[in-house]
């Protein structure tokens, strides 16, 4: 019996290399804090990406404390204004009223820490926000 | 050949993320001047739902519950319809024709008025906070599912879904609304207590 023929595995590799090839999606922020994004049942997918920009919130090695990542860097909770106004610049005009910020945060952050995101949010208007969270159980979040 | 186109797929399967953004959506309420005075709601429109320090829930400020009980006290609350709602497209108050509940006078009078209000501490973790808000959409999702099935024989996920892929629909898209509109998700995130 003869064995099987491998003429067609390069043909086979490339059609898969360029299926990865095509969907990949290079991360372009670099995590610097620890994150562990909380569970939902009732979650909506996030369509067309390009409207998104991300708040990381999360804490930072053994630091105590809630830290806030904007892009690649700690920043501050006032910086989340310009933080705003520099992704509305980088948008079309008739994008900005569709703008969703999109916070991630960790599962054990402090409420506190969130909330005075949303109120530099609402003080530079933008309204559109979401809770990111993983789909699962809600028992997995409640502390044991 | 292959090894070469082997070594290149082998890189990309390391590097690619498939992961896809979920989330619970929501829209902040926009900056209120200060010197207007919020408008007054009757107490039994208003559900509070207050989540302390250490993570417990406390309903209407008497009741301890756990995280699993809220989703059932919520549906309960909104679908209450014991009076006139306000006023949907400028037409006569009316009351709630496809509410269910119990019309229990101390509790709300219509979907459209039943406020649920969530306070929490700047302590709380996001945890219980995000379990809390999960099963307060829960609810609206649970009332919106059941009123769909009844008029439409769909559920309000699978009209929304569809009405998402077909924008140029105007017929689903009236329902989705009309639907939203009949049961209107207001929560509102009170500032935390410091």
């Amino acid at each position: 019996m003869p064995g099987i023929s491998t003429a067609s595995l390069p043909d086979i590799v490339f059609m898969l290399l360029f299926f990865f090839m095509v969907s990949t999606v290079m991360r372009e922020t670099e995590l610097k804090i620890k994150l562990k994004l909380p569970f939902a049942t009732e979650v909506q997918k996030l369509e067309r990406k390009s409207l998104v920009s991300y708040i990381y919130v999360g804490k930072v090695g053994d630091q105590t404390g809630d830290k806030i990542q904007l892009n690649d860097r700690i920043a501050d909770v006032s910086d989340v204004k310009y933080f705003v106004f520099a992704e509305r610049e980088s948008h079309p005009e008739d994008e900005v009223p569709l703008l969703t910020t999109s916070i991630k945060a960790d599962i054990e952050s402090s409420v506190g820490t969130i909330t005075d995101i949303k109120e530099e949010l609402r003080n530079v208007d933008a309204l559109k926000i979401n809770y990111s969270t993983r789909k699962g159980d809600i028992q997995g979040n409640l502390k044991k | 050949m292959a090894d070469i186109a082997f070594l290149l797929l082998i890189f990309f399967l390391v590097t690619t993320t498939m992961d896809v953004d979920t989330g619970i959506s929501r829209k902040l309420p926009e900056k209120q001047d200060p010197n207007i005075e919020p408008p007054k709601l009757k107490e039994k429109n208003v559900f509070v739902v207050t989540v302390n320090r250490n993570n417990d829930i406390l309903v209407n400020g008497d009741t301890y519950m756990q995280v699993t009980e809220l989703r059932e006290r919520v549906i309960k609350f909104i679908d209450n319809g014991a009076g006139l709602g306000n006023s949907i497209d400028g037409a006569e108050p009316a009351e709630c024709t496809w509410c269910e509940g119990e019309k229990d006078p101390n509790s709300s009078d219509h979907p459209n008025k039943a406020i649920i209000s969530l306070e929490s501490d700047r302590g709380t973790s996001y945890g219980t906070y995000i379990a809390v808000q999960n099963e307060l959409v829960g609810a609206y999702s649970v009332l919106r599912n059941r009123l769909s099935n009844k008029l439409y024989g769909r559920s309000f996920d699978e009209l929304a879904k569809e009405s998402d892929k077909d924008p140029k629909n105007e017929s689903l898209k009236a329902k989705v609304e009309d639907i939203k509109k009949k049961y209107p998700q207001i929560i509102s995130e009170a500032e935390p207590f410091k």
